[in-house]
């Protein structure tokens, strides 16, 4: 048995190296414009993945996850932009600030329960937006932040020896170095003794004290990484794109951000990331045909809440399995 | 920081008050269906929206016959909840929080494009009656007679909800449910039918505050993101599932918000949100409120 788990542990890893690889090979062969679709479609995969630290492993329903993935954006392009610090201290600093602002909104956020606690993130998230659209002398107010800086990255293109890379196609490398290692810092975690209690808060906090886990403690602790990496997020997407608005920390993108979790399926560890991937795919190609995405994606949500909790990722083991047991 | 002038001051008053009262119809509703039916509801800013649309709609139909406007703006708000309870709603009663809060977004999503496809992206606005247009002058402070209209309306509704819950067997029921269904269902209630009911009474105040906010605001897309805000904001302040404290949270919300504008500009928004935090953090079950929220 324990060698069966080993293999399995091998395999997987070899799968997301595999992957990883793969993922690094598109901006050698790929048309820009897939390239420039895929930076933020791995971005916001990144996001999800860290709100599903929350809702899926842990069971906090966290209604102003965007919140943390703004103060990111934020601190990252004003260093930028006012400060002129470099980017990769930038983008360091965006984490930090996602990670201190969900330390501060945690730190009272796991002290309440089910609606209560979804409240308070909301009510936070709340403040925060009002914070960066109101502060129009620092943050550009709802006009937002534009005009961030672009890094040099030409010695990124020097030393894969593609010297005719664009700065998007170097700047895409550099977002999967860093989501990958928020990856591998999530997936470390899940599979940790931490990632045991995660669960076992879920199923049931009160039991979980009763084993002497310090469900608060954990609780926090979960939630500031969370925010950590929403922020690095946010840091990333707010260079790529070269701005900053307000919408990126309102309470609907919040919503967003959950949707996407829940589509993949916030039973595994993949699922949010492939819900992310299909549903900005799909907003892509709806858009080009109608302006009526919205109702779109109403639909596929209600659906998905009606008939299938459990996901995308669920059908595939549903799927899975029945053929196996065959 | 020079004063405002008395005057100003009173037209801050009767605005907040106003703001206080048209948010209160909506909040007493998403108020009384998360005690009843223990549903948070997204979709409540939604039927708020569908209301202000539906008055305009019938303003244009009945050509400029208001009060009928708003009455019918309001019965087919009341309607729809009703028809959207029984075909989806229902379904979600016993479903984790999780599916519930995404369900009700679902609905808000669907709506919200619904309304575009029908009536457009503009500004719709409709005219307040000829009765109502002018102001009454008290020395030197100025107040519209549509603001004073809508805050005894409102006033005379939230009296009337109060004696309904208190006073009458149906009343009487609706609290019982909020306590205990099963039992209630026991005792021989139709619980279905008294769900039903809520549900539909609370768009129906949804859809009369959406469809008296019309003729001073503008009716446009987005009215349903931003007031399901402010209704968390209240609902929360007073407690989930207390009327009066739904009441006294609309009421300081109002004036928060109205003042705020008058003092601190900027951070009006930020000052509300940071009661709601306040709020949550030191009394979570609100200030009249009696959930067990740890």
């Amino acid at each position: 048995m324990a060698v069966k788990t080993l293999d399995n542990k091998r395999n997987r890893l070899l799968m997301a190296t595999a992957l990883f690889l793969g993922l690094g090979a598109v901006p050698f062969f790929a048309p820009p414009f897939y390239v420039v679709f895929l930076n933020d479609a791995l971005i916001i995969a990144c996001l999800s993945m860290s709100l599903n630290l929350l809702v899926g492993y842990t069971g906090l329903i966290s209604f102003g996850h965007a919140a943390y993935f703004g103060l990111g954006a934020y601190a990252c392009g004003l260093l930028l932009k006012s400060a002129g610090l470099p980017f990769g201290v930038s983008l360091v600093a965006a984490g930090a600030f996602g990670g201190l602002g969900a330390a501060v909104a945690g730190f009272f956020c796991v002290r309440l329960n089910r609606v209560y606690f979804s409240m308070l993130t909301l009510a936070f998230s709340l403040i925060f937006w009002a914070i960066c659209f109101r502060w129009n002398d620092l943050t550009g107010g709802d006009q937002g932040l534009s005009g961030i800086p672009y890094p040099n990255l030409t010695w990124i293109s020097q030393m894969i020896g593609r010297p005719d890379f664009s700065s998007a196609q170097s700047y895409y490398l550099v977002s999967l170095v860093v989501v990958a290692i928020c990856i591998a810092a999530m997936w470390i975690i899940v599979s940790s003794p931490v990632g045991l209690m995660l669960r076992t808060i879920r199923e049931n906090e009160q039991r979980s004290t009763f084993i002497g886990v310090e469900t608060r403690r954990v609780k926090l602790a979960i939630f500031i990484v969370a925010g950590t990496i929403a922020g690095l997020a946010g840091g990333l997407f707010a260079v790529f794109n070269r701005g900053v608005y307000p919408d990126f920390m309102y309470w609907t993108k919040s919503a967003e951000i959950l949707i996407m979790a829940l589509f993949g399926g916030i039973g595994s560890f993949w699922g949010p990331a492939i819900g992310s991937l299909t549903l900005l795919l799909l907003h892509q190609e709806t858009v080009a045909l109608t302006e009526y995405w919205s109702f779109a994606l109403g639909v596929i949500l209600l659906v998905l809440t009606l008939r299938f909790p459990s996901g995308l990722w669920g059908l595939f083991e549903r799927f899975t399995n029945t053929r196996r047991s065959k | 920081m020079e004063l405002p002038s008395l005057s100003a001051i009173g037209a801050q008053a009767v605005s907040g008050l106003t703001t206080a009262m048209l948010l209160f119809l909506v909040a007493s509703g998403l108020s009384l269906i998360f005690g009843v039916l223990r549903l948070l509801n997204f979709a409540h800013g939604s039927f708020y929206m569908l209301g202000a649309y539906f008055a305009w709609q019938f303003n244009t139909w009945l050509q400029g016959s208001f009060w009928l406007s708003v009455l019918f703006a309001a019965i087919a708000t009341g309607v729809l909840g009703a028809l959207l309870e029984r075909v989806l709603f229902r379904k979600f009663y016993d479903r984790p929080e999780l599916m519930q809060l995404l369900f009700t977004y679902s609905i808000v999503l669907i709506v919200s494009d619904v309304v575009k496809y029908i009536w457009g992206t503009q500004q719709l606005g409709i005219r307040r009656p000829e009765m109502l247009s002018h102001s009454f002058k008290f020395g030197e402070i100025v107040l519209p007679s549509y603001n004073l209209v809508i805050i005894v309306i409102s006033l005379a509704i939230a009296v009337g909800i109060w004696l309904l819950l208190q006073g009458t067997r149906l009343g009487k029921m609706v609290r019982a449910a909020a306590f205990d269904r099963e039992m209630l269902s026991m005792l021989g209630v139709d619980v279905r039918m008294l769900y039903l009911l809520v549900f539909s009474a609370g768009c129906f105040l949804a859809g009369l505050a959406g469809a008296l906010v019309a003729p001073m605001s503008a009716v446009v897309p987005g009215m349903d993101a931003d007031i399901i805000i402010s209704l968390f904001i209240i609902v929360v302040i007073g407690g989930l599932g207390s009327f009066w404290g739904t009441f006294l949270g609309s009421i300081i919300y109002g004036m928060v918000f109205s003042f705020g504008i008058l003092f601190i500009p900027q951070f009006s928004l930020f000052a509300v949100a940071l009661i709601m935090v306040v709020i949550l953090i030191v009394k979570p079950e609100g200030l009249l409120g009696r959930e067990n929220t740890r």
